[in-house]
């Protein structure tokens, strides 16, 4: 077995295989073969991947390798990584978790594929996820349940439910994910591995199947800040088939982060919402340890008040089904995806292959998302959630004018037994409740293991104004090179 | 706010999905659940707030008027479920 | 129409802009290619694809907006029209609805009777097209060709200010040759480029409220429109007297029966759950893109129509026949710009170019003769090198080669003979010639005048100026 000094190549991080690539120690098929032998060895249990493609991925390994004997030496050349079933991949299936794409593939890459295979990662399967990237358990997808490595039993969270299990479990150091309304933090949380949700803009959407368009935004999941700083970097930057993907230049973040050495100046806003009635007392524990840990680090603790945030939930369950059952009308058996047997008409056709094609949740929301739009129903709903959202934003600003980062739990408890929420949507969502302001607003954010609960990881997050993830990178990286929540790994798979 | 079962079959209809006479009840009892958790929203007050309906707040690039694609009618109609010499076919339409 | 009852008309004019790509997409914006050979990821609505604006068909909102006087919104919003049909490939439309791109407006347009009406553009706004759906081509089967799905539309709609079936028609040839001349739309009516939904309802003449609509769908031609117009009203006027009442319904017309009837596909109501499109943010334009795409623009057609009869001295008909289309206007001031008398221009153009276009079944842009080498014609005839007679000749000439009219005359010895001792001699031979007449006209016979300037003319192979000939022939003849 391959070893870097005494550790196995998956208890690197993304960042040590780099380094052990480029300096020969490695190779990239070495390091690929490894990841397929563990996604071999502990996915029939966690079942975090959809789709393996080993053959595909040690070639692209090979050409890596060949890459770097040329002369090629860019930080992710060689690494391999996966990618959440939401974004769209040539050379393997792409089924956003539901039987309505049980058998489709893309003709075409996401450009966030597409910039990381320009990159020289190598893709070894798609991460399974909640249908559509509806759920906050993994336990929508039609592809079954993800298990949470550090208690089976436990579901991992959601959407990005595989994503964040696989990348905890050590199968790949890195993943890619999607955020919504919480869908890389609350599983990043809930598996103990860091996870950001660039601004809304940040990076491309093309490709990534959407849920809610205003709302949903690719990310990283990976062990570290410093990893995921590295993906993100490639994956960001403006691009002509996304008139909602930002032009700003992308700052060098990992530049920036490696010259932080500690966090005095740094003005960290507390919310006092955010630690009100909801939130588990063994949660608000470990988090609170790892503000002290940021104070420690020279970062000032300011207690601030976010009275409209509570209603994001609300606001947010109306948007993203509203865009959601507008999104998902393209799933009609016509031209792609799920058709019924022997539809009696174009009515039927409509009806049964939607029906069959989509589960349970994905219909609640959809219905959902018609009704809040109809006749009579907008302004109540859909134009009253769209004003709030502004009031949450406006809020954000005047938080923003005396704070650099707002930090606070990720989710309200740690990660909760597989059926325990699946029969009440509402009890379900009040996982997002500190999640889905970000998305709302469209603000970057991160979540990074600050301690366990329980047994179970606890996260910590932080959230940062439009376009400064520097700030959300910088903070996470100086906490992580301070502690060490981030470098434990379940025992089940180390 | 609450729906009631005749609310429910209409918007399945607007979204095309077919759901069973047993299920209407249930489902109607479900989103009026989610309804009444939404209906917080007018614990705020919105008068003259402009709805924002995405967080982008930089201008809309356009795209110049160039054709950038080819015919790749093959490769596109690949996941088609039913396809007819290049036209893709469903159940018969009357206008 | 009965006078009992006032008809009263609003329409939905659908132009297909003309614009290399579509609305949406990379994919050409053209008609006639292989079923769905021309419909990307994009049009196809296929998982994970997204739209983005084509600047060029904003251009052309602008467009519209400065021809009717209308404005031009600096910030409008795309929202998604909500409803399921096999042609529309995302389950929604992507159109306008709250901010649409081009305001209010006002056009006037001439009827044939010589009567105008003012008509009222209420908005106007981009919207993609859908696909087509195919329904005789397959047994049991609708077959879908989505080609035309995203192709660009501005959709313009006016107030429910016409009230007749020709005032209509009025309207939308105004429309249609107002699209055309600005370059926004090619006006095929046939492939469906400009295509009219009529909004018809009546009401008891003086009445002021507005009786129940029926929307007519898809009428490409004028003809259609006059004729579904028409049968709509009498459909109605008799609906009404038999006791009856006017359903709102959409409706189509079929020309092999003349008739309108109701269309099943849309009977039932529906709640298009209209929102604005979180794909796409506000169109944001500033002042130098509207700026730049006007002062590109070209005259409009009325006002070109007022200059040519103003400042050119071009009869009024005339100038409304050269005004017909840019083309045709383009070419006649090119031929002004090379020194053509303007007048002498239109008279040699709507005349002898047309006349000559029609006999060989050709247009104004495939023709050997250019604007410099008709100016060139006409500049001779202008002073007096030759004959009108003359210049026909050379005309002919000048549409078979590509000579110029001065080699033309040069070559074949056509210049007209000024000279007054050529003329004299002229004149003297003729005379001596011809005693006989000669002495009958000074005996009184002063018609003969004529017979004796032909005989003149003949001996000069037609070049004789024919002002100084007569006045020549006179003098020696009146002694």
């Amino acid at each position: 077995m391959s070893v870097v000094g005494n550790r196995e190549l998956h208890q690197l991080t993304l960042t040590e295989q780099s380094a052990a690539l480029s300096a020969g120690e490695i190779s990239s098929v070495e390091l690929t073969r490894h990841c397929l032998a563990r996604i071999d060895a502990h996915d029939k249990t966690l079942n975090s991947v959809i789709s393996v493609g080993a053959g595909a991925a040690l070639e692209a390994a090979a050409v890596a390798d060949v890459s770097r004997t040329e002369g090629d030496s860019g930080p992710l050349l060689g690494v391999p990584l996966v990618h959440k079933d939401i974004f769209c991949t040539r050379a393997l299936p792409t089924t956003c978790g539901s039987r309505m794409l049980e058998s489709y593939t893309s003709p075409f890459d996401a450009t966030v594929v597409e910039r990381l295979n320009a990159a020289g990662m190598v893709t070894l399967g798609k991460a399974n996820m909640d249908e559509f990237a509806m759920g906050s358990s993994n336990e929508n997808s039609f592809f079954g349940g993800v298990d949470n490595p550090w208690r089976a039993g436990t579901v991992p969270g959601g959407s990005s439910g595989g994503s964040a299990a696989l990348v905890a479990a050590r199968l790949a150091s890195v993943a890619t994910a999607t955020d919504t309304g919480g869908s890389i933090r609350q599983p990043a949380a809930f598996c103990g591995v860091t996870g950001i949700k660039p601004t809304y803009g940040r990076v491309s959407r093309y490709g990534m199947i959407a849920f809610a368009s205003s709302l949903d935004q690719g990310g990283v999941i990976a062990t570290t800040a410093e990893d995921c700083a590295q993906v993100l970097q490639a994956m960001s930057g403006a691009d002509p088939r996304d008139a909602t993907c930002s032009a700003d230049p992308v700052p060098d973040w990992l530049a920036a982060m490696r010259s932080v050495k500690d966090l005095k100046g740094l003005r960290v806003g507390v919310p006092e919402e955010f630690f009100a009635d909801g939130l588990d007392e063994a949660v608000a524990i470990v988090v609170r340890d790892g503000l002290a840990e940021l104070e420690s680090l020279g970062a000032t603790l300011v207690s601030i008040s976010l009275p409209k945030q509570s209603l994001g939930i609300s606001a947010y369950y109306v948007v993203a089904p509203a865009e959601a059952s507008s999104n998902l009308s393209r799933f009609d058996g016509v031209r792609f995806g799920h058709r019924c047997e022997d539809p009696q008409d174009l009515t039927d056709l409509y009806q049964r292959s939607r029906a069959e094609g989509f589960g349970s949740e994905v219909q609640r929301r959809i219905l959902i998302g018609a009704y809040v739009l109809s006749a009579g129903f907008y302004d109540a709903y859909y134009k009253k959630a769209q004003q709030v959202r502004q009031v949450i934003a406006d809020e954000f600003d005047e938080a923003f004018a005396s704070v650099d980062v707002i930090a606070g739990p990720t989710t309200p408890t740690v990660a909760f037994n597989r059926g325990a929420k699946s029969d009440d949507p509402v009890a379900m969502y009040l996982n997002d409740l500190y999640t889905v302001s970000a998305n709302l607003c469209g603000l970057p954010a991160l979540s990074m293991p600050c301690g366990f609960a329980d047994g179970m990881p606890v996260g910590l997050q932080l959230i940062a104004r439009a376009f400064d993830e520097e700030r959300l990178l910088n903070t996470a990286h100086a906490f992580q090179q301070a502690t060490g929540w981030h470098a434990v790994i379940p025992e089940a798979t180390s | 706010m609450s729906l009631d079962k005749e609310e429910v079959r209409t918007i399945a209809h607007l979204a095309r999905l077919s759901v069973e006479e047993s299920r209407l009840e249930p489902i109607a009892a479900e989103l009026s659940r989610v309804l009444e958790f939404v209906d917080r929203l007018n614990s705020v007050d919105t008068r003259d707030i402009e709805p924002m309906s995405n967080p982008v707040s930089s201008e809309l690039v356009l795209r110049e008027d160039v054709i950038t694609e080819t015919d790749e009618r093959e490769q596109l109609q690949k996941p088609a479920p039913a396809v007819h010499e290049g036209y893709f076919t469903v159940p018969r339409v009357i206008e | 129409m009965s006078a009992a009852w006032e008809c009263v008309i609003g329409l939905e004019i659908h132009t297909r802009l003309q614009t290399q790509s579509k609305l949406f997409s990379g994919a050409a914006n053209a008609f006639g290619a292989e079923p769905n050979s021309q419909a990307c990821a994009v049009d196809l609505g296929l998982p994970g694809v997204l739209p983005v604006p084509n600047r060029e068909a904003v251009a052309h909102a602008v467009r519209l907006a400065t021809a009717i006087g209308a404005d031009f919104a600096r910030r409008s919003v795309f929202a998604r029209k909500n409803y399921f049909y096999p042609d529309l490939p995302k389950g929604y439309q992507i159109s306008q609805m709250a901010l649409p791109v081009v305001g209010p407006g006002v056009v006037e347009c001439a009827l044939n009777d010589g009567t105008t009406v003012q008509v009222g553009v209420t908005r106007a706004h981009l919207e993609e097209d859908a696909g087509k759906s195919v329904h005789d081509l397959l047994d049991g089967f609708t077959a879908i060709d989505l080609n035309r799905a995203g192709t660009p539309l501005l959709e313009i709609v006016s107030e429910p200010d016409m009230r007749s079936a020709a005032q209509a028609v009025a309207y939308a040839r105004h429309m249609h040759a107002l699209v055309r001349w600005i370059g926004v739309c090619d006006g095929n009516m046939q492939e469906g480029s400009f295509r009219c939904d009529a909004n018809v309802s009546i009401r008891p003449a003086g009445s002021e409220t507005l009786g129940t609509r029926t929307e007519v769908k898809n009428l490409n031609s004028f003809r259609f429109l006059e004729r579904a117009i028409e049968f709509e009203y009498t459909r109605q006027v008799e609906l009404l007297e038999d006791g009856g009442t006017v359903t709102q319904e959409t409706r189509l017309y079929d020309p092999e029966a003349d008739e309108t009837r109701a269309m099943r596909s849309k009977e039932e109501a529906n709640d298009y759950r209209y929102f604005p499109d979180p794909d796409l943010p506000p169109v944001v334009v500033d002042e130098r893109f509207v700026t730049a795409v006007v002062e590109a623009m070209p005259e409009l057609q009325h006002v070109r129509r007022a200059r040519f009869v103003n400042s050119l001295g071009v009869a009024p008909g005339d100038a409304a026949i050269l005004t017909n289309d840019r083309a045709t206007a383009d070419w006649f001031e090119a031929a002004v710009a090379a020194g053509a008398p303007a007048r002498l221009a239109s008279t040699w153009l709507i005349g002898e170019v047309f006349g000559r276009l029609k006999r060989d079944e050709l247009n104004l842009e495939h023709i050997p003769l250019t604007p410099e080498r008709f100016a060139g014609l006409l500049l001779r005839i202008e002073d007096d090198t030759i004959s009108g007679k003359i210049a026909k000749r050379v005309f002919e000439a000048l549409w078979e080669s590509g000579d110029t009219a001065d080699e033309i005359i040069e070559r074949e010895g056509l210049k007209q003979i000024t000279d007054s001792g050529a003329i004299d001699s002229l004149v003297d031979e003729v005379i001596a010639a011809n005693p006989s007449q000669v002495a009958e006209y000074r005996a009184g016979k002063t018609k003969l005048m004529g017979f004796l300037v032909g005989a003149a003319m003949k001996v000069s192979a037609g070049k004789a100026n024919p002002a100084q000939l007569n006045a020549a022939l006179k003098a020696k003849l009146d002694i």
